[in-house]
């Protein structure tokens, strides 16, 4: 594995939900990105995000890693679950809140 | 760089044949584009293999001349 996909395996096994994204769920710089963080917020499971905008080698490396040519990525549980469009329609159908119930995803405060 | 809505359609439909794209210039800048794509090639495959089917059939132009794609799939 080269630095980077080594980094981000790290990332992903160290939280249970890790956004990478386009600035930060307060300031989002992107529609894609923060229309996932609002997503996450209303599901009510503590996510951890990235930057991708602060790193570059991140920003490409990301994209390697998943094979997904877009940022924002989500992954639950080491898993790559998809981008805004795939987490938009999860939540429209109910199937992210049950994939956060099936891992064992908490939801800490519901939205 | 930007692509028009018959450029992506058509990369679409030669790289999924029998597929029906339905594209949509959401912005009317010919850089932010909803695209409803059906495939019999989905049949059996997760959100994430589906759209990664579609963004095979435009040649790593997603995320680089085409920035901004709303994407759904479905199998017909």
């Amino acid at each position: 594995m080269t630095a980077i996909a080594d980094t981000i395996q790290g990332q992903i096994n160290a939280d249970d939900v890790v956004l990478y994204m386009k600035g930060t769920p307060v300031f989002p710089q992107c529609g894609f990105s923060a229309t996932v963080v609002q997503v996450l917020t209303l599901t009510g499971v503590k996510f951890q995000s990235y930057n991708v905008l602060e790193d570059g080698e991140l920003r490409e490396g990301i994209k390697t890693f998943s094979n997904w040519p877009t940022i924002p990525q989500l992954y639950v549980k080491g898993e790559f679950v998809g981008g805004c469009d795939i987490i938009r329609e999860m939540y429209q159908a109910g199937e992210l809140q049950q994939l956060f119930a099936d891992k064992g995803v908490a939801a800490t405060a519901a939205a | 760089m930007a692509m028009t809505a018959t450029e992506i359609e058509k990369l679409i439909k030669e790289g999924l044949p029998d597929s029906e794209v339905t594209i949509d210039d959401l912005a009317g800048d010919g850089e932010h584009y909803r695209a409803l794509v059906v495939s019999p090639a989905f049949a059996g495959k997760t959100r994430v293999q589906q759209h990664q089917l579609v963004y095979d059939a435009l040649g790593g132009r997603m995320g680089d001349a085409l920035h901004a794609l709303a994407l759904t799939t479905k199998a017909p």
